[in-house]
């Protein structure tokens, strides 16, 4: 426990630290970057636990970070203005941005438990396939809710906490509050990968009938692992409605899942590294493309560079760029010659 | 209009549910045939049917219907005509979804379920961003069929588009129906679809099948996109997206691998579609797709004409 309190603290000085030197040094258009590679790397390190781990194929977890966004902004509109009306943007309070994320997190997680009991029963494409039908569900019965602004949903969602001491941006904060979930994921799915429990849901990826002979519950740590996934997604929803002041639920259509998939498939599925790696490439990419689809004036030319380095990179590396393993000191250590030390 | 019965309203509904559902049913088979074959969901298919549409575009445009530059003034075309798009579309999508099968599927097969996925979904970014990049951005003006005629039977209208579209479905799916069940090729690929390995010990060509099984589907997807450009005048390089995922569903609801399945799939969504946006909520009909899906795999996850698959220990 001393440990897991130190390591918290190491993240929120990290992500501080990190904001700090964002704020000073580096211009607002790379930060805008760096927090929508953040969000990414929830999302997709998130549902590797359901994907890569567990090998349950899940396309809805758009879904899932849809009704995160919503029930967080709701409640911080609320929290902060008392009202859904027009207004200058205000910063939350810490102790209500808080409650909204802890709100949103566990909103979706209910909603999995409430998707994954019956659609975990599932196996393979039909599962990916149901989940794929939830997420467009639950994206139009949002948009059918004029309470919630429709299809141009909720705008005027408050500015994430100040902090003491940050400035920069109009006291931007954002680097800090998404990079502390980032830190806080990725060690969580660490630790699980490790536990016993990740073993289990290993087990259950390799061949479920006999990690259930085994002793694996097998239908309970599917839903467990499935919850995990989406409480992160919706905590990524939240995040992203804060950042953005606005959203609408066009903003989570399937497209949104595939790409999530497309993240973890492309870094390597069922490794931590790989999703982050994924999160990187597939948010980064088509950014870096756009300025030389705007200097030769094509629309749409970096949508399909980015398309076309996809197909080419499934067909000559399918099990994406790191496969199943994992970056790790040990790894480094390895690639590193000399200086060998053998373990006693 | 005075009086509308709620029945003569209903059937309003029904009948023009029924042929919004021929076209889901046409792209349906796309999905069913090549998941019958590879277990493989083509993303692609959808941009498969969009390319039908542009494909016809340009034919109308080279026959003189289309006389400005931009596809502004959409004349309308006799249907010997149509006919003729449609079979030049059905040919260059047979051409592209083989293409397609060569290049990006064909090299990962045996490499597991999940990285033709992907491969999929690659190829279905790269044709829609490609065709924004070919075609432009804006929705092209399609030409419409020369003689439109109501037919008015009881109260309830039918188009003469709508008849088309269901008489050409009926006799394409008949069609594909005996070719599967009564020629050589089409026992080919029930045989790959059934094991495609014995399928090859028997001496099956299983790459030629599985080109063929492109080919057909493509050619059919092209068909409706033809249908449905002709009905709704305007396409653009994204159209394939909805009616391809709630088509994939139909197959799915239907029963995937089945062709009859996908057929009732097709009919079954466009018609509880089309009664649901009139009844009720035109948003909500957009969820239909999905809840039929969700009870469906949750009730037979085979599908209603699906045959269940036992798991092999």
């Amino acid at each position: 426990m001393p440990r897991t309190i130190a390591l918290l603290m190491a993240g929120i000085v990290g992500c501080y630290g990190l904001n700090w030197f964002l704020s000073e040094f580096i211009e607002v258009v790379y930060v805008d970057y760096l927090n929508l590679i953040g969000l990414s790397i929830i999302l997709a390190v998130g549902l590797n636990v359901v994907n890569g781990l567990t090998g349950q194929f899940s396309i809805g977890h758009a879904g899932f970070m849809a009704v995160g966004a919503f029930v967080g902004a709701l409640a911080s509109i609320l929290f902060t203005y008392g009202e859904i009306a027009a207004g200058p943007l205000e910063h939350a309070g810490l102790a209500q941005f808080l409650l909204c994320l802890l709100f949103s997190g566990v909103a979706a997680g209910v909603l999995g438990v409430v998707v994954g009991a019956p659609a975990l029963r599932l196996r393979g494409d039909y599962l990916a396939i149901a989940t794929l039908g939830f997420g467009e569900i639950t994206r139009i019965l949002l948009t059918a809710q004029d309470s919630l602004g429709g299809p141009t949903g909720l705008k005027r969602i408050p500015k994430m906490p100040l902090l003491p001491g940050a400035s920069g941006w109009d006291g931007g904060t954002s680097v800090f509050w998404i990079y502390l979930f980032v830190f806080v994921v990725i060690v969580l799915a660490v630790r699980l990968q490790r536990s016993t429990f990740g073993r289990a849901l290993i087990a259950i990826r390799e061949n479920e009938l006999a990690a259930e002979t085994m002793g694996v519950p097998s239908a309970r740590m599917k839903v467990v692992a499935f919850v995990f996934g989406a409480f992160f997604a919706g905590i990524a929803g939240a995040l992203y409605a804060h950042y953005q002041h606005s959203v609408r639920p066009d903003d989570f259509t399937a497209v949104r899942s595939i790409e999530v998939i497309v993240m973890l498939v492309l870094g390597g599925l069922g490794s931590v590294t790989g999703a982050v790696a994924g999160a990187v490439v597939v948010t980064l990419l088509p950014q870096l493309l756009r300025p030389i689809e705007e200097a030769l004036g094509i629309d749409g030319l970096s949508m399909v560079v980015y398309a076309l380095l996809l197909v080419t990179m499934m067909v000559f590396r399918p099990q994406g760029i790191f496969g199943q393993r994992e970056l790790s000191l040990k790894l480094l250590r390895r690639l590193i010659p000399g200086r060998r030390k053998e373990s006693p | 209009m005075a009086e509308v019965s709620l029945t003569t309203e209903l059937l309003q509904y029904v009948a023009n549910g029924i042929a919004k559902g021929s076209t889901y049913a046409l792209m349906a088979v796309g999905y069913t045939l090549v998941y019958g074959v590879l277990q493989l969901i083509n993303f692609a298919h959808a941009e498969v049917y969009m390319l039908g549409s542009y494909f016809a575009w340009f034919q109308a445009k080279w026959a003189g219907y289309l006389p400005d530059d931009k596809g502004a003034r959409a004349e309308t075309v006799p249907i010997g005509m149509v006919a003729l798009f449609v079979a030049g579309a059905m040919a260059a999508c047979a051409l592209v979804g083989m293409l397609i099968e060569r290049v990006a599927y064909r090299p990962l097969r045996g490499a597991g379920r999940l990285a033709p996925l992907i491969t999929a979904i690659g190829v279905s970014l790269l044709l829609q961003y490609g065709g924004q990049v070919v075609f432009g951005t804006e929705p092209k003006l399609f030409p419409t069929f020369a003689e439109t005629r109501v037919y008015d039977v009881g109260g309830v209208k039918f188009p003469n588009t709508n008849i088309y579209i269901v008489l050409t479905s009926v006799v394409l799916m008949l069609g594909l129906t005996l070719f599967v069940n009564k020629t050589r090729p089409g026992a080919a690929m029930r045989a790959c679809s059934h094991d495609m390995r014995t399928a090859r010990l028997m001496g099956v060509n299983v790459n030629a099948t599985v080109s063929l099984t492109f080919a057909i589907g493509s050619a059919l997807a092209a068909v409706a996109g033809v249908l449905v450009a002709m009905d709704q005048p305007a396409i653009t390089p994204l159209m394939g997206v909805r009616i391809g995922l709630k088509a994939f569903v139909a197959a799915v609801v239907g029963g995937i691998g089945s062709i009859p399945g996908a057929a009732l799939g097709g009919l079954l969504l466009g018609v509880s579609e089309s009664v649901v946006s009139g009844l009720w909520k035109p948003v909500y009909s957009e969820a239909v797709a999905f809840v039929f899906l969700i009870v469906v795999l949750l009730v037979k996850p085979s599908g209603i004409l699906g045959k269940s698959v036992r798991e092999k220990v």
